[in-house]
């Protein structure tokens, strides 16, 4: 029984470093297939002009323009899995340092909201599958549909206009005051700013987990052992409480840790209205304005991101259902 | 009203939605000149009588523009959709009948595509093609058909195991033919379904990517422009300039979402006696 996991995870472990790689293979594909001249993105238009044919041949020869793709990506790929992730054109910074702090500011922001919608979410779920048909879950469903259908971006700014412009009790961005210096700043300032970007993701959030959650939940009250704990006498809420909740919650467990996907595309546009910086805002500039290294390494990370929460829900569904352990993939 | 049934009621909501997106397409295009004259004579008016949706800092009419920008929205969310469609169908196809090692290489581009945060991979392939309304179409139509392909894939996994299917191959009927004759006809209504299912998703996806500065310029009034425009007036108070092309989005997908659950509905046999 404990070996059978450990070589269920075991595989998962070496699929997940298998899926990183072709990421990184993948990204780095897309990168050399860009139009934009490597040359002209590191040093600059001006630079560049006044420079002699010696001197950009040897920049050339120094980067390594001219050498094949494939070894251009081994080298890179060398200097990665060591540390170093090169210097960020756009920040001037090695993207190491760049991406701690960015990570840093955006990870409090996405497990808030990670949390949040989830929470919420599955409560939602449950008091609509519940109600099936009756105004709560007419309400909970309309709610779902229509924030799915609503842009993360637009959501913020309306946000912002409320909170921000109108009723002015929160600032309108940036993830600390300005013109404080960076000692001068308390937990308290960085908790306002963070207060409307992870309020507007947690409520983007909720829609998937609670559809999903009502669905399961209607499936199991349909079942025959609901039918039977009724008919000897359970109240609804003994029912949701004895035999919904504990089927319900794995599969909501397992579909928030693979959205999580998800929540970092929702980061990424409500970064940019809100001036937070994090990781999706960062991603925005390095694309914007060519910075390849750096680009490349937020794909990497937050693709670990999203393989790592797939990699726990698919544990946790073979720890709990031995059905999938010994058939080893997950649909 | 008493004598309407809830397939037709559906289908009356079908026809209606169906109706609405075509005029706001047409009209879109027809108001192309009107959304880019600028007049400064009537800069940052407040909705009123005449100009529905408010005016500009530049005096442009917004209701002109927002229509345009939806119009324009609609066309390229509709042709990126369109072409991943096509994709996940050839894709699901080919993962089910081709044999076992095709099927484990596409599932395993479907992961990797997957793994990648929708978001950072319409702005890799940008970067990639060099941005443009190209990149975004591009982007858009290359990044979603992951999850129709699965199901459809699903879908064959399971016709291939039925009698027909079968019989047909004993017969000595080729994949080929199996595929084209007994498998796809099952699939159009799923693939119909998914289809208009993917516009919402497209559409999305396309004022997201504008909205972060890759695709469009702003001579080009999309729906992702004009609202990256009004944020920089959003602090001076120009509230309209945000809220209605905004709200004016949300009733697009809206209406995309009620088209395509409503075809379910319709189309498909277990939601019958829902």
């Amino acid at each position: 029984m404990g070996k059978n996991i450990f070589i269920f995870t075991g595989k998962n472990l070496v699929r997940m470093v298998l899926l990183v790689i072709a990421v990184s293979i993948a990204a780095f594909a897309l990168m050399t297939a860009s139009p934009v001249d490597p040359l002209q993105a590191n040093v600059g238009q001006a630079a560049l002009g006044s420079m002699s044919a010696e001197q950009k041949a040897k920049l050339e020869a120094y980067w390594g323009v001219n050498d094949p793709p494939v070894q251009r990506y081994l080298t890179w790929a060398k200097d990665f899995i060591r540390g170093d992730f090169g210097v960020s054109l756009q920040y001037r910074q090695p993207v190491a340092d760049v991406i701690a702090v960015k990570l840093k500011n955006s990870l409090f922001l996405m497990v808030t909201a990670w949390i949040l919608s989830g929470v919420i979410g599955f409560v939602l779920g449950i008091t609509a599958g519940v109600f099936r048909g009756r105004w709560q879950d007419r309400l909970i469903k309309g709610y779902s549909v229509l924030i799915s259908s609503t842009p993360a971006f637009w959501l913020a700014l309306l946000l912002l206009m409320i909170f921000g412009v109108w009723m002015k009790v929160l600032p309108i961005g940036l993830s600390v005051p300005i013109g404080l210096e960076s000692e001068g700043v308390t937990l308290l300032d960085r908790l306002r700013h963070a207060i409307l970007p992870a309020v507007t993701l947690s409520i983007t959030g909720v829609s998937n987990i609670a559809l999903h959650t009502r669905e399961k939940m209607i499936d199991i009250l349909e079942s025959d052992y609901v039918l039977f704990a009724r008919a000897r006498g359970e109240s609804t809420w003994e029912i949701v409480r004895r035999h919904g909740l504990r089927n319900v919650l794995l599969p909501a467990i397992t579909l928030q840790f693979a959205s999580i996907s998800e929540i970092f595309g929702g980061s990424v546009l409500v970064e940019q209205v809100f001036s937070y910086a994090g990781m999706g805002q960062a991603a925005v500039t390095a694309g914007l304005n060519s910075d390849m290294p750096l680009l490349m390494a937020i794909t990497i990370v937050s693709a670990l991101f999203v393989f790592g929460g797939n990699l726990i829900a698919n544990i946790l569904y073979g720890i709990v259902d031995p059905r999938i352990r010994r058939g080893g993939a997950v649909q | 009203m008493k004598t309407w049934n809830r397939r037709k009621s559906m289908l009356l909501w079908l026809v209606l939605s169906l109706f609405f997106l075509i005029i706001i397409t047409v009209s879109g295009s027809l108001f192309s000149e009107a959304a880019r004259t600028t007049d400064f004579s009537r800069k940052n008016l407040l909705p009123c009588f005449r100009y529905p949706f408010g005016t500009d800092w530049m005096g442009r009419d917004m209701f002109a523009r927002t229509l345009k920008g939806l119009s324009m929205s609609i066309l390229i969310g509709t042709l990126a959709a369109g072409i991943s469609a096509v994709i996940a169908l050839i894709l699901g196809l080919c993962a089910a009948t081709l044999g076992k090692r095709a099927d484990s290489v596409i599932t395993w581009v479907i992961d990797l595509i997957m793994g990648i945060p929708h978001l950072l991979l319409l702005i890799l392939i940008s970067v990639a093609v060099g941005r443009g309304l190209k990149g975004v179409v591009i982007g858009v139509a290359f990044t979603h058909w992951t999850s129709l392909a699965r199901l459809i894939r699903a879908e064959v996994l399971q016709l291939k195991e039925s009698t027909y299917v079968r019989i047909a191959g004993k017969l000595g009927k080729s994949r080929w033919y199996v595929a084209v004759h007994h498998i796809l006809p099952h699939l159009i209504p799923q693939f119909a379904v998914g289809l208009v299912l993917m516009f919402p998703h497209a559409i999305l996806h396309e004022a997201s990517v504008t909205f972060l500065g890759f695709g469009l310029t702003s001579e080009q009034p999309a729906i992702g422009i004009i609202l990256s425009e009004s944020m920089k007036y959003l602090v001076l108070g120009k509230w309209w300039l945000a809220l209605f092309p905004g709200l004016a989005l949300v009733l697009t997908v809206v209406l995309f979402y009620l088209l395509g659950e409503n075809l379910r509905r319709l189309i498909d046999p277990n939601s019958v006696h829902e």
